[in-house]
């Protein structure tokens, strides 16, 4: 069980909103890095995000460049799963790949601020704040073996191949 | 059962038979990485416990987002991808060579291959019929060490263009116009297949412009059948004996069929800040703009200079305006040099940039300031993306970017030819 609070974003939140191009000189220093994470789409959102929070965003979250800059750092402030509506298609493996859950859902329901218990398992969220409770899409097969492992470094660590 | 051409391609690699939605494990023609995403590549790897990779001569390397480097951060990393390189023996492309996407085409990418790069816009190489994706470090980084990945077939759309171009129109237009229509995510996961009359006599620089814009559609692949044109193109390379037919089956099944008319199409322009918010050119006519930006894996190749060349000639850029090209490689450069393309550019008030990917992505060479606009024929105009999240960007044609260079305004080419 995931618990922590919704930080609201948009649609369309680009991987340039995440991690800039502006700050490809700190993509060797993480943690600096880090430091700006989500900048572009809110100044204030890496000073406020504490260990277990909740990226919710509307569609085509993540979309733009293959930098997996932007799903490491999301992860590295200690974000706990993504939520949203849809994601681009390159950000959903990278996330997985780094052992970030990454959860479709109907978004609109849950408010900036509202406090979350996310089920990986049951494969539900829980809005605390205002009671809606939501269900998200399955994860595919093949990315739930990777996630269940980790990611995709120790998922090939421990098996040595892709076993699907 | 009839094939899509990325069924066909995925069925071929992976030895089975690969239909839309199923998952295959198939082995890589080319990996490849970019000196923004190649250090964390090289951390990957070496994290996995890799100590060789399983094709050095399937490996390459690129140095194009920063090159040359701005500063020492970037350098350092520049650094540590020679020294991967010089370990490894793999395929390394260096400060000056040009866009990884370009040199993929022109130098590595075969019909029928399945490539994968550590950057969205390795898309590009479809335009030759290659299945060709983008994906990130620890993808690429298990793809170095183990020569191959899974993927999940994608469905496809197939797009029918027909109709002759009409003047003052192309490739990029007819790009803009179908992601505009539909939606930067209306292809997500998905193969976009290009076909008809029209693509069938088309140039490959304007199959690789509209290959290269596919994801910005969300779509995992755009395609292209390899066929004479790809040919021709592959024997001016000195590479004709890589060439082979690539067609999808007449009985394929596909997702959508989209028919675009392209007679039908005008200038058209996408606005601030995602590639879907089109409009035509003449609807933004009067529109100032401070920097005109020509050049990139989009529109960085020869026939992109020729065009903005042959209307800037003889012209000057608005006192108001900087036009800065960057040519997508050296071999670009050389042949704009000696048609004279270059001269012309410069005459007009161009700013020359070495190749590479320039001032796309706001590293460097062309970072805009608070509230300026630029007419950029790059692929995306992501709030930030050119350095400054204060600032506008406006994607067209290179025949777009030259007439507004002009008149310091967004200008319909038409007006000024």
């Amino acid at each position: 069980m995931l618990t922590g609070r919704a930080f609201k974003f948009g649609d369309n939140i680009s991987t340039d909103h995440i991690t800039p191009g502006r700050l490809a000189h700190l993509r060797s220093n993480l943690p600096e890095l880090a430091k700006h994470v989500m900048e572009d789409a809110d100044p204030t959102f890496a000073s406020r995000v504490t260990l277990g929070d909740f990226i919710v965003a509307g569609a085509n979250f993540g979309l733009g460049s293959s930098r997996e800059h932007a799903p490491l750092v999301i992860n590295m402030v200690g974000v706990s799963a993504i939520l949203a509506k849809s994601v681009a298609r390159i950000f959903f493996r990278n996330a997985i790949n780094l052992g970030l859950p990454v959860l479709i859902c109907d978004t609109d329901k849950i408010n900036d601020g509202d406090k979350l218990e996310v089920d990986l398992i049951a494969g539900t969220v829980n809005d605390i704040t205002n009671g809606n409770r939501l269900t998200f899409s399955q994860i595919p097969e093949v990315m739930l073996c990777i996630l269940g492992e980790g990611g995709l470094i120790p998922y090939i660590k421990k098996y040595g191949d892709f076993r699907l | 059962m009839g094939k899509t051409l990325a069924e066909k391609i995925l069925s071929q690699k992976s030895g089975s038979d690969a239909l839309a939605e199923s998952i295959v494990v198939a082995e890589v023609d080319l990996v490849f990485a970019q000196d923004t995403t190649g250090p964390l590549t090289i951390r990957q790897f070496q994290t996995s416990g890799f100590e060789h990779l399983a094709n050095p001569n399937k490996t390459a390397l690129f140095l194009d987002h920063a090159a040359p480097s701005p500063n020492y951060g970037l350098s350092s990393d520049h650094i540590l991808l020679r020294r991967f390189a010089q370990q490894t023996s793999c395929l390394i492309f260096d400060v000056g060579d040009g866009i990884c996407h370009q040199l993929v085409a022109e130098s590595l990418a075969k019909p029928g291959d399945i490539i994968i790069g550590a950057d969205s816009h390795t898309v590009t190489a479809g335009g030759l019929g290659a299945f060709a994706t983008g994906m990130g470090s620890s993808d690429i980084a298990i793809a170095f060490g183990l020569g191959k990945t899974w993927f999940r077939v994608p469905e496809s759309i197939k797009v029918v263009v027909t109709g002759n171009f009409p003047g003052g129109v192309y490739a990029k237009d007819l790009i803009l116009h179908l992601i505009g229509n539909i939606g930067a995510n209306g292809a997500t996961y998905k193969a976009l297949e290009f076909s008809g009359d029209t693509v069938d006599s088309m140039a490959m620089s304007q199959r690789f412009t509209i290959a290269n814009m596919a994801v910005e559609a969300g779509a995992k692949a755009g395609l292209f059948a390899a066929d004479n044109i790809t040919k021709d193109y592959l024997i001016s390379q000195g590479r004709g004996n890589h060439y082979q037919s690539v067609f999808p089956d007449a009985d394929a099944t596909y997702e959508q069929t989209i028919n675009i008319d392209v007679a039908e199409l005008e200038p058209t322009i996408s606005k601030p800040h995602t590639v879907d918010n089109i409009v035509l050119a003449r609807e933004l006519k009067g529109t100032e703009i401070q920097q005109v930006f020509l050049g990139t894996c989009t529109n960085g190749r020869l026939e992109d200079l020729a065009i903005a060349a042959n209307i800037l000639k003889g012209k000057k850029c608005h006192p108001e305006t900087r036009l800065i090209v960057a040519p997508a490689s050296r071999q670009v450069l050389l042949a704009a040099i000696k048609a004279g393309y270059i001269q012309k550019l410069i005459k007009a008030g161009a700013v020359i940039l070495p190749p590479g990917c320039g001032a796309c992505l706001g590293l460097h060479q062309g970072v805009l300031g608070d509230g300026e606009s630029c007419l950029s024929t790059a692929n995306r105009n992501f709030r930030g993306r050119m350095g400054n999240p204060r600032a506008f960007i406006y994607l067209g044609s290179p025949a777009t970017a030259a007439a507004t260079a002009i008149t310091g305004k967004i200008t319909d080419p038409r007006e000024v030819v």
